[in-house]
C-alpha cells in the first residue's frame, strides 16, 4: 500500500512518539479506509489519545509518517490539521463558556469583512449547520448555559462545520443520554454517506461494535490488531485490550447483605432538585443507582453527603437519626464520598500521592498540633500495597499515574477515614478494563467487611454485575429499586423513563 | 409580550437576582444621591463635567488594564509605564522659551511626533512582556511586576539626571496642553476636549472587542486557551498583542495626563496599576479572564471618580474615602462571585 493508493484516506504509519521516561508510542500504523468508522480501543494509557494528538498537531512525532489521500503531509499545530479537513471532538469539551455557540462554532475562522465579522452569515451558518444536523440549539445562546449534553452536541456540529473528512471523536457519549446517542449515530450515518471517515474512540464496548467498520487496538503505546468489527467480540477486543484472559468482566459478590445500616426516608434536596427518595442500606450490601443524565443521582449522594442542604426527610444510621450538615458532619458520621469528577474535585494535581492520600484523614495523625510522620508513612504504604497502586513512590505526583491509579489513590483516601458508608460516583468513569476489574474486587472486599456502599454508574452492564439492588431515579423522583439478579437492562431502561 | 408577562410573573426571587446582578450601579446612584441631599449644589453641569473630565483618562487606562484582564494576565506595570511615557514626552514637549528644558537646544516638534513615540515605545515594552507571558510562560503576576521595576529604574534614570535633577518636567508648551483643557462649544454647552477622546476610545475599543476578530480571539483565549488553541487560534500572537496595545494605550493615556497636569517626573501614574484594577473589577470584569465589557469599566471607572469628587465636594474627609473605596471593591466581587455560586 504505497503512496498514491487511494484505499486509505488517512494513513499513520511508523509513529513514535517519547515522553521523558514513557515510550507512549511505538511504530504504531493506524489507516483509514473513506467513509468508514474506524474505532480506536486500548486502556487508559495505551497511546490512543497521543496517537490522535499527533495527528491533531498538539504532539509532534518523534518518527513515522502521516499521509493524506496517499500524499505525504506535515501538521504541526491545530489549524494545520483543520486546513486539511481532519477535525476532532475533544473529549474535555473545549469551549469558551462565556461565548455563543456561533461565536464557538467559527472560533479561529470567523466569516469577515475587512476585519469585521459578519455576523449575520455567521448567524446563517451556524443554523444551517445546526438545522442540517437536526439539532434543536438556538446559536445565539451561550454556551455556558446548555446542559452538557448539548454542549457535546455543539461540539460535534463544529468538526463538521469543517467540512471534515477525517473527524475524530474522542467519548463524545460520555454525557450525552441514550437518545442523543441514538441522534449522534444517525450523525454519523449521514457522514459516512457522505464519505467522512470517523475515528471512534470509546470505552464503551456496546456502541463501538454497532457502529464501527473497523476497529483498532492499542496496549501499552504499541499496535496490537485491526480487523473489521463484524469479526469481533466484546471479549476479543477486551482480550486484545488487556492482553490476558479476562474470564469475567465482574467479579462474584460472595457475601449477602447483612442488617439494616442506613435508612432513607422521604429525603428531599433543598433546592428542588429531586424528591421523596426512600431506601434502605444493609451493611455488605452494594446498592446501585441507574438514571439518565440530569435525573439526580449525583444531587443524591451529595444531600447524603452533606454538600448539599437537605430538604425534607430523615436519614437513619444504625437506627438513630442523623443530620450531615457539611461533608465534615457527614465523615463524622461514618460517610465517605468518591466524587464524579475526579480531575476537578478528587485530585490535588500539583501533590504527591502521599498528600492526595491523607488529606481527609490528617485528624489522625496529628498530636500535639503536629504531624506524624512515621505513622503517615506507614498508612500511605500499607494502602499502596493493599489497593496495589502501580506507583514509582508514595513521593510520586499524583497527576504521573493512571486514571485508575488515581482513583485507587481517592479511594484510599476514603478508606483510611475508616468510614461505614461508602458514596461512590461514577467509580469507573474513564477508567481501563483491567484497572476496572481491580475496583469491583474491591468493592466486594470492602462489603465484605461489613460497609454499605452506594454507586452511580451510567453503565447498566456495571450495575448488573457488581450491585445487590438497583435504585432507578427518573427526572428528580425515585421510580423503581430492583434486585440485580431479577432485572435486565430493558426493564431498568423503562424505570429511568417513568417520569419524563 | 410573553418575555414580559413571564418576567412580570417571576416572583421576587428573580427581583431579588436582578438587584443583586445591578448593585453596582444602585451603588452608583445612592452615592450621588447621597451627594446630592448633603449639597444640592452638586447637582450641576458643571460639576459632571468635572467628573467626567477627571474620568476620562482612567477610562482610557482602564480599558487598557481591562484588556489584560480578560486574556487571564493582570498588569501590574500600568502605573510605571505611564510614568515612563509621562516624562520622556514632557521632556519632548517643552515649550521653547522654558528656562529648563531638558534638551535646550531642541526645537519644538509638532507635538504628534511624541505623541507617536512614546506610543511606539509603550507597544514595543508592552511586545516584551506579552512575549515573556505567552512564550516563556512567566506568570502576569510576575511578568509585569519585574516590567515595573524595570521601567520605574528607566524612567527615574531618564528622568533625574543633570542639570537639573529630579525635578518636575514643566514648562508644557501651550498648544500642548490645550488638547486637554481646552473645550468645544456645542450648543452653548462647552465639552471638554477630554471627554471627545475618552468617548471616541470607548467606541473604537468596543468596535475591537465586539465586531473584529481580534476582539472575539480576546475574549475566547480568556475564556478557555485549549479551546482556542484547539481551533486554530494563534493564542500567542493574541496575547502578544493585547500587551503591546495595552501599552499603546497607556501611553496615550500618559501623554494626556502630561497635558491635563502640565507637569510630569518618574512618579506620575503612581498607582494607577491597582486603580485600573479595582475600576475593571466594579465594572465586572473578572479576574479569571474571558468576561468584560467597555460598558461596566466605564462605570467602574465612574464610581471611583464620584467617590473621590463627590465625596470631597460634600466634605467627607479623604481617609474615609480610603474605606468607602475598599468597601466598594470588596462588595463588587461578592455581588460577583454570587453569580457563580451555585446554590446547592
Amino acid at each position: 500500500m504505497g503512496a498514491g493508493s487511494s484505499e486509505y484516506l488517512l494513513e499513520m504509519n511508523h509513529i513514535s512518539k517519547q515522553f521523558p521516561g514513557v515510550k507512549a508510542l511505538d511504530d504504531v500504523c493506524f489507516r483509514v479506509r473513506p467513509g468508514t468508522v474506524h474505532s480506536l480501543m486500548g486502556e487508559n494509557g495505551a497511546g490512543k489519545s497521543t496517537l490522535m494528538k499527533c495527528l491533531f498537531g498538539i504532539y509532534t512525532p518523534d518518527s513515522g509518517e502521516i499521509l493524506i489521500d496517499g500524499k505525504k503531509v506535515n501538521i504541526t499545530c491545530p489549524a494545520e490539521a483543520l486546513a486539511y479537513h481532519v477535525s476532532m471532538v475533544h473529549q474535555e469539551l473545549n469551549q469558551v463558556l462565556h461565548q455563543s455557540v456561533m461565536e464557538n462554532m467559527w472560533l479561529g475562522r470567523y466569516p469577515g469583512k475587512n476585519g469585521f465579522i459578519d455576523e449575520k452569515k455567521m448567524y446563517k451558518d451556524t443554523k444551517e449547520i445546526l438545522d442540517r444536523l437536526n439539532i434543536d440549539v438556538d446559536p445565539r445562546k451561550k454556551v455556558g448555559t446548555l446542559p452538557v449534553s448539548q454542549k457535546q452536541m455543539v461540539e460535534i456540529a463544529k468538526a463538521v462545520s469543517y467540512n471534515a473528512r477525517v473527524i475524530v471523536m474522542d467519548e463524545p457519549t460520555s454525557s450525552l443520554t441514550e437518545k442523543e446517542v441514538e441522534h449522534l449515530f444517525s450523525i454519523i450515518e449521514t457522514l459516512k454517506k457522505n464519505n467522512t471517515s470517523i475515528i471512534y474512540i470509546s470505552h464503551k464496548m456496546e456502541e463501538i461494535l454497532r457502529i464501527s467498520d473497523e476497529v483498532t487496538v492499542m496496549r501499552d503505546g504499541r499496535w496490537i490488531a485491526t480487523k473489521p468489527a463484524s469479526e469481533l467480540t466484546i471479549d476479543d477486543i477486551i482480550r486484545m485490550m488487556v492482553g490476558r484472559e479476562l474470564t469475567e468482566r465482574y467479579p462474584r459478590k460472595e457475601t449477602e447483605p447483612g442488617e439494616v445500616l442506613l435508612e432513607v426516608q422521604n429525603l428531599s434536596s433543598m433546592s428542588p432538585a429531586f424528591e421523596d427518595v426512600s431506601f434502605t442500606l444493609h451493611r455488605g450490601e452494594i446498592l446501585g443507582i441507574a438514571g439518565l443524565v440530569g435525573s439526580k443521582r449525583t444531587e443524591l449522594l451529595e444531600t447524603l453527603f452533606g454538600i448539599r442542604r437537605k430538604g425534607r426527610g430523615r436519614i437513619l444510621m444504625n437506627g438513630k437519626e442523623i443530620e450531615n450538615k457539611s461533608p465534615l458532619d457527614a465523615m463524622k458520621n461514618g460517610f465517605a464520598m468518591l466524587t464524579e469528577e475526579r480531575r476537578s474535585n478528587g485530585i490535588f494535581a500539583c501533590l504527591n500521592v502521599s498528600f492526595n492520600m491523607i488529606i481527609a484523614n490528617l485528624a489522625q495523625y496529628s498530636k500535639n498540633g503536629f504531624l506524624s510522620n512515621n505513622r503517615i508513612r506507614q498508612d500511605v504504604q500499607k494502602m499502596i500495597d493493599a489497593m496495589n497502586i502501580k506507583t514509582p513512590s508514595a513521593r510520586t505526583n499524583i497527576s504521573n499515574l493512571s486514571g485508575g491509579n488515581q482513583q485507587k489513590v481517592i479511594l484510599s483516601r476514603w478508606l483510611l477515614t475508616q468510614p461505614e458508608v461508602l458514596l461512590l460516583d461514577e467509580p469507573t468513569r474513564g477508567i481501563d478494563v483491567g484497572a476496572k476489574y481491580e475496583i469491583y474486587q474491591l468493592m466486594n472486599k470492602l462489603a465484605s467487611e461489613g460497609k454499605g456502599i452506594i454507586v452511580v454508574s451510567s453503565e447498566m452492564p456495571e450495575l448488573l454485575g457488581i450491585c445487590d439492588r438497583i435504585l432507578v431515579m427518573s427526572n428528580g423522583r425515585q421510580s423503581d429499586i430492583f434486585r440485580a439478579d431479577e432485572t435486565t437492562q430493558v426493564k431498568i431502561m423503562e424505570a429511568s423513563a417513568k417520569y419524563l | 409580550m410573553k418575555a414580559l408577562k413571564s418576567k412580570l410573573a417571576g416572583n421576587n426571587t428573580s427581583i431579588k437576582q436582578l438587584l443583586a446582578e445591578k448593585a453596582i450601579y444602585i451603588v452608583l446612584v445612592a452615592l450621588l444621591v447621597l451627594v446630592i441631599i448633603v449639597e444640592p449644589k452638586f447637582l450641576s453641569f458643571g460639576n459632571f463635567k468635572n467628573i467626567f473630565a477627571q474620568s476620562a483618562t482612567r477610562i482610557i487606562i482602564a480599558l487598557a488594564a481591562g484588556m489584560v484582564l480578560i486574556i487571564q494576565g493582570v498588569d501590574l506595570s500600568t502605573g510605571r509605564m505611564i510614568g515612563l511615557a509621562a516624562v520622556i514626552s514632557a521632556s519632548l514637549l517643552q515649550s521653547a522659551s522654558y528656562a529648563y528644558r531638558m534638551y535646550p537646544n531642541l526645537q519644538e516638534l509638532p507635538i504628534i511626533v511624541p505623541i507617536l513615540l512614546v506610543m511606539v515605545i509603550c507597544a514595543v515594552l508592552g511586545l516584551i512582556t506579552g512575549v515573556a507571558v505567552s512564550i516563556f510562560k512567566v506568570p502576569p503576576f510576575i511578568a509585569t511586576l519585574a516590567m515595573s521595576l524595570i521601567l520605574y529604574g528607566l524612567s527615574s534614570i531618564y528622568f533625574d539626571r543633570p542639570p537639573y535633577g529630579a525635578q518636575p518636567i514643566g514648562g508644557i508648551t501651550k498648544e500642548f496642553t490645550k488638547l486637554a483643557t481646552g473645550s468645544i462649544g456645542i450648543g452653548g454647552l462647552k465639552i471638554p476636549y477630554l471627554i471627545i477622546y475618552a468617548l471616541i476610545i470607548c467606541v473604537a475599543i468596543w468596535i475591537l472587542w465586539n465586531k473584529t476578530r481580534f476582539g472575539k480571539y480576546m475574549f475566547a483565549v480568556g475564556g478557555n486557551p485549549e479551546a482556542a488553541k484547539v481551533s486554530g487560534v494563534n493564542v500567542i500572537r493574541t496575547q502578544i498583542s493585547v500587551y503591546a496595545l495595552a501599552g499603546m494605550m497607556y501611553a496615550l493615556a500618559a501623554a494626556l495626563e502630561v497635558a491635563r497636569i502640565g507637569s510630569a517626573s518618574n512618579t506620575t501614574g503612581n498607582g494607577y496599576e491597582l486603580d485600573a484594577v479595582a475600576a475593571c473589577v466594579v465594572g465586572g470584569v473578572s479576574l479569571s479572564g474571558g468576561v468584560g465589557s467597555v460598558g461596566g469599566i466605564v462605570i467602574g471607572v465612574l464610581i471611583f471618580t464620584v467617590i473621590n469628587y463627590g465625596l470631597a465636594f460634600i466634605g467627607v474627609n479623604m481617609y474615609f474615602q480610603y474605606i468607602i473605596k475598599g468597601l466598594i471593591i470588596l462588595l463588587a466581587v461578592i455581588i460577583d462571585m454570587r453569580k457563580y455560586v451555585k446554590k446547592k
